[in-house]
């Protein structure tokens, strides 16, 4: 089957880097493709959010900014519920051609397991077989 | 990666591609926990069934039982598994294609609009 932890895409843009950057690091840049509206605080640690008209909101910590080159944040996994703890990280690399920009994206992270979901996922036959047990001993001791 | 996400999701996945396993667990993420008897009542599928299909359930870990009072034993959901297999299917639904579509052609918006400025102040060339 194969699970899916990395995207990678790479796209050949007709613009320079200096205008793929702002596009992919400001707010005015991000409402106008991403999200419908977009606020971001464009430094390592930096919050960014974006909302959208339906309602859905992404929040984004972004991790790396070297400009024109990186601009990388974590965000919440899209379709987990939203106390999951769990994140991908995306980063776009920007490499400056000389038709414009070649821009490779790459989302990695989905097939992470934190460490209480995995034990979470995996101790289910284990815990319920000591429940029983542990019924079975107090049944025995009752008796 | 660990393999192990891969068996889990698989096993969610086996479980969610029988309809009645599909109803069973619609029926306890719905309504909660209950037995196989309560399911019975409820579904249109033979005690017998809803018991052999709870079985599997709960080896694959999406079920657990607990064991209630006079011996009746409830199944209740576990969404652990569920979100492993989420994630699977995050990961696919994550539509880069689209939003680099629309990356591309809001930068071709912007560059009609400031061509056409540009074309605008040198019109008499």
């Amino acid at each position: 089957m194969g699970f899916p932890d990395r995207i990678e895409r790479t796209v050949e843009i007709a613009h320079p880097p200096a205008a793929v950057w702002a596009a992919l690091t400001t707010a005015e840049g991000l409402a106008a493709w991403f999200g419908d509206r977009a606020t971001i605080d464009l430094r390592p640690g930096g919050s960014a959010q974006m909302t959208w008209k339906q309602g859905h909101i992404a929040e984004m910590r972004v991790e790396r900014v070297e400009e024109p080159s990186v601009f990388g944040y974590t965000w919440h996994i899209f379709g987990l519920p939203e106390d999951d703890p769990r994140r991908t990280y995306v980063e776009f690399t920007l490499e400056p051609l000389d038709s414009g920009t070649r821009l490779t994206v790459v989302e990695t992270g989905f097939a992470q397991l934190s460490p209480d979901t995995h034990s979470q996922a995996y101790d289910g036959n284990t815990s319920g077989w000591a429940s029983e047990l542990g019924e079975l001993v107090s049944y025995l001791d009752a008796a | 990666m660990p393999p192990d996400i891969e068996a889990i999701a698989e096993q969610v996945f086996a479980a969610l591609a029988d309809p009645t396993r599909r109803t069973i667990l619609a029926a306890l993420a719905s309504d909660g926990p209950a037995t196989a008897t309560d399911l019975a009542d409820r579904l249109p599928v033979t005690r017998q069934a809803i018991a052999k299909h709870l079985f599997l359930l709960a080896d694959a870990g999406l079920v657990t039982a607990e064991h209630g009072e006079r011996r009746r034993v409830r199944y209740r959901l576990r969404s652990e598994p569920m979100r492993v297999a989420q994630q699977f299917l995050a990961a696919m639904a994550n539509d880069w294609d689209a939003r680099l579509d629309a990356l591309t052609q809001h930068l071709n918006r912007s560059r009609r609009t400031s061509t056409n400025r540009i074309a605008g102040t040198n019109r008499h060339d």
